[in-house]
């Protein structure tokens, strides 16, 4: 049994590029062009870029809920790339994301209560409605969601609990791998620090492997072990946190930390430039 | 004690679902259009007990009495007689029936038809969304009115061909609205965490999409009612429709119309039934769209 | 001791709707030729305090006490045209979202230049010619061909310079900024905030910087006011705010904030006992 959960090698992925009808070749974008990542088990990941580096991409990928143009994913020493959709079923149990809009991704015409147990019930990890209610007020317990929002409609909670809800479809399923894609951006510094403590203890209770995307370097330091930096659909950089920000190898890592204010006074912040930043 | 909990749980929910409906009825334009029409449907029910004439018995000695309070009223005849005797408020009664159930009926069918194929062109995209996209086009193009006539006088009068010819027509409405919506909901992140779970893609579009689908078609097909009522009046108005002796609205329209000036009433009557239908569904319709939507979406 | 541009005294705003108070006797100095943040997290109103300043409060937002003195004159009693004319040509407005707050269907050129025509009557070649050196001064490398585009064919970055660019455009007196990097890759970031910097030095400009983010305060911004619920919890200087805070409330943000330079640690949400005290202290204020 190899180290690795999730291996991805050499990934493609591009856009457009079709034929119109009468007009020339639709214009192509090169989401990635031949990125490779691995996430050992019980590892955080963090996968950080800017805007159009390919990240969300590539997490879609490992999900295989985008195909890769190019390219294997492995999931737990098995090829998982050209699965039927029947075949990849029980997998899919095993790999769940979590979405930064808490809104956007909870069904508005279901309750809580029925988003939290039909994919238990669908992959036949609890079994019965009762044992599902039941594990599902446990966790939500755990998480301080109070038992009443389990009747009730997303649009009537409020966001940071959402959030939470979010967290609680995917941990319920018992996975074995998560991928978290921008979900602390945009919220606030505290709701921010309480998500990311639920998401650290959480992975570690359960010895999960875990994919972090954002584009905030400052975040994945908090919780990530190594970290893959992405520039324009190709890795620049990877490695050790802590290595990586003691002494970034690559002019565009060290631009985007250089670019991070730190909340504290640093009176010739603004004036410093990397190299890179220039070509940034 | 974990029965105690569940049971707790299953009621909670069973008054989350009412909680979505109960705006719905609070909404003036629903209880008003709705009401109207719920009305209109117990009078088409019950026609045989409620209109007080055999809206077919023609007295032509009493041809073309007026209504009950203008001089010369003829008692029992509470909208008057059209120039064969036969009683307006019967005839209005009655030709309820034939609205209401092209209404309903061709309704349903353009809404089944247009949906079905809006939801299958909007989830699975490609080469099929291309074809019913074309063909939506292609089909819209024709003007809709002189379309359904050409369709009845081809395949011959009666209410079936009506409502075929209604729904053969109007699907497309559905389609585009449908497809749309559903475009639109595919894209969200609910439906990507679906598929993370591994549902099957019928399982999506049925199960998660569909219901948030609903109520955009739900508004249009009362809408679609209201113009299915006045399709039917336009094609009985030119004899298109049922036989001349079934009463329809736009039957005693045509026929009122050549007497609109000494017997005004055998005109009026079936226009401000057929108005104040029309002006139901669209507020219904209205209503529903406001509610259903906002309702879950504050 | 410098003068200040804008002094605002014990405003207070509620909700027409629901009475719920938005703002509640707040007070907020911006110093000639300073940048003063005003930091707090969401729902804590300061956006609203930006709005009230420029007139542009939504219509169930209502005003009930305090005064905005913008250069000696309070703009909340202030008639409508002479307020419009006053924040037009003297307060401008950096937006939060570049890209919804361009009109999608005119050209750069056309919504750069309506200030200059409006407000200083000059014709179009003359409004070009500012606009071009406006271009030049935010480092757009091809001022022309920018000016001739829709804002669609722009990158984010580049729509944020040329909204600064607008705002800088009248010479205005104080500048109003409302989270103007937030949607903003943080590379560009630091470019668009050096920016700013630069132009409110050459142009002398007073400037108030709407955010949440703690590292933007810090870097750019000489003193700062915190908001929590519609009221002032702190202000002073960055500097000692940040490194002595008087409330346990700041000092509660500060370490709830990720930082790089900091190995992994567990990040502390604001405990419940700050937000209590937050509360209580509102409750018995007059």
């Amino acid at each position: 049994m190899s180290r690795d959960l999730l291996v991805a090698r050499d990934i493609r992925v591009a856009f457009g590029g079709g034929r119109r009808l009468f007009a020339g070749p639709a214009p192509r974008v090169d989401a990635l062009k031949g990125v490779s990542i691995r996430i050992a088990r019980r590892e955080t990941v963090g996968v950080v870029g800017e805007s159009g580096s390919g990240k969300t991409t590539l997490g879609r990928v490992l999900l295989r809920l985008v195909e890769p143009d190019a390219g294997s994913v492995e999931f737990d020493g098995q090829d998982i790339t050209r699965l039927s959709q029947a075949a990849m079923r029980p997998l899919r149990r095993r790999m769940q994301p979590i979405f930064q809009d808490p809104l956007a991704c909870l069904n508005p015409r279901r309750t809580i209560l029925s988003i939290a147990t039909e994919p238990m019930l669908f992959h036949r990890v609890a079994a019965s409605r009762a044992e599902a209610d039941a594990k599902a007020r446990a966790i939500f317990d755990r998480f301080s969601l109070p038992a009443a929002c389990l009747g009730r409609y997303p649009h009537e909670l409020s966001g940071g609990q959402r959030q939470r809800v979010g967290i609680a479809r995917a941990a319920l399923l018992q996975p074995d791998f998560l991928l978290a894609d921008e979900i602390v951006s945009g919220l606030d510094v505290s709701t921010q620090a309480q998500a990311l403590n639920l998401i650290a203890g959480l992975t570690r209770d359960l010895g999960l492997s875990m994919a972090f995307i954002s584009h905030d370097l400052s975040v994945i330091r908090a919780i990530c072990d190594r970290v893959y930096v992405l520039r324009l659909g190709e890795i620049v950089e990877e490695g050790p946190c802590d290595a990586v920000f003691a002494a970034p190898a690559h002019d565009y890592t060290r631009a985007l930390i250089d670019s991070i204010p730190l909340p504290t006074v640093t009176p010739d912040w603004l004036r410093r430039t990397s190299a890179a930043e220039v070509t940034a | 004690m974990a029965d105690a909990a569940f049971s707790a749980g299953r009621a909670e929910i069973a008054r989350g679902r009412f909680e979505a409906i109960r705006p719905c009825l609070a909404d003036p334009k629903v209880v008003i259009g709705g009401g109207f029409i719920a009305l209109l449907v117990v009078l088409a029910i019950f026609a045989p007990w409620i209109a007080p004439k055999d809206p077919l018995e023609q007295d032509v000695i009493l041809g073309a009495t007026p209504p009950a309070w203008m001089a010369g009223a003829e008692p029992g005849h509470w909208l008057g007689t059209d120039d064969l005797g036969r009683d307006v408020l019967s005839r209005v009664i009655y030709g309820a029936r034939v609205a209401l159930t092209v209404a309903f009926v061709a309704a349903s069918l353009a809404a089944a038809l247009g949906s079905a194929l809006g939801l299958v062109a909007g989830w699975r995209r490609g080469w099929v969304d291309a074809l019913v996209s074309r063909a939506v086009e292609i089909w819209m193009a024709f003007p809709p009115v002189l379309l359904s006539i050409l369709l009845v006088a081809v395949v011959g009068a009666g209410v079936g061909s009506v409502i075929a010819a209604i729904a053969i027509i109007d699907w497309t409405r559905f389609c585009r609205v449908v497809r749309a919506e559903t475009i639109n909901q595919a894209s969200s992140d609910y439906v990507t965490a679906a598929r993370a779970v591994g549902f099957s893609r019928t399982r999506i579009l049925m199960r998660e999409i569909f219901p948030n689908v609903l109520p955009v078609l739900i508004a249009l097909v009362s809408l679609e009612m209201g113009i299915a009522v006045i399709v039917e009046a336009i094609l009985s108005f030119v004899g298109l429709s049922v036989s001349s002796d079934t009463p329809t609205w736009g039957g005693m329209i045509a026929q009122g119309r050549q007497l609109v000036h000494e017997s005004a009433w055998i005109l009026i009557a079936p226009l401000t039934m057929l108005f104040l239908t029309v002006l139901a569904f669209n507020l219904l319709g209205e209503g529903l769209r406001r509610a259903l939507d906002p309702a879950l979406q504050r | 001791m410098s003068k200040p541009v804008l002094a605002v005294h014990g405003l207070s705003a509620v909700s027409a709707r629901d009475r719920a108070p938005i703002l509640h006797d707040v007070k907020l100095i911006v110093n000639r030729g300073e940048t003063r943040g005003l930091m707090g997290e969401s729902g804590a109103g300061k956006s609203m305090i930006g709005k009230a300043i420029l007139g542009v409060l939504p219509r169930p937002v209502r005003v009930t006490a305090g005064q905005i003195r913008f250069e000696g004159q309070d703009l909340l009693t202030m008639p409508g045209p002479s307020l419009r004319r006053l924040v037009g040509e003297r307060i401008a407005l950096i937006p939060q979202d570049p890209m919804t707050a361009l009109n999608p269907g005119r050209r750069i050129e056309g919504q750069l230049t309506d200030g200059l025509r409006l407000w200083r009557g000059l014709d179009r070649n003359a409004a070009r010619k500012i606009a071009l050196k406006l271009m030049e001064e935010v480092h757009i490398r091809d001022p022309e061909r920018v000016l001739a585009s829709y804002p669609h064919e722009l990158s984010g970055g580049m729509r944020q310079r040329v909204l600064i660019a607008a705002a800088f455009a009248l010479e205005p007196k104080l500048i109003v900024a409302d989270e103007p990097t937030t949607a903003l890759d943080v590379t560009v970031q630091k470019q668009i905030l050096r920016l700013v910097r630069a132009m409110q030095r050459a142009h002398g400009t007073a400037v108030l910087f709407i955010t949440h983010d703690l590292g933007v305060i810090a870097q750019i911004c000489d003193d700062v006011t915190l908001l929590f619920d519609g009221r002032v919890v702190e202000e002073g200087p960055t500097a000692e705010m940040f490194e002595r805070p008087r409330h346990a409330y700041t000092q509660a943000l500060l370490d709830a904030c990720p930082r790089y330079d900091r190995p992994r640690a567990a990040l502390r949400a604001v405990p419940a006992e700050v937000i209590a005290r937050l509360r209580a202290e509102a409750a018995s204020a007059p």
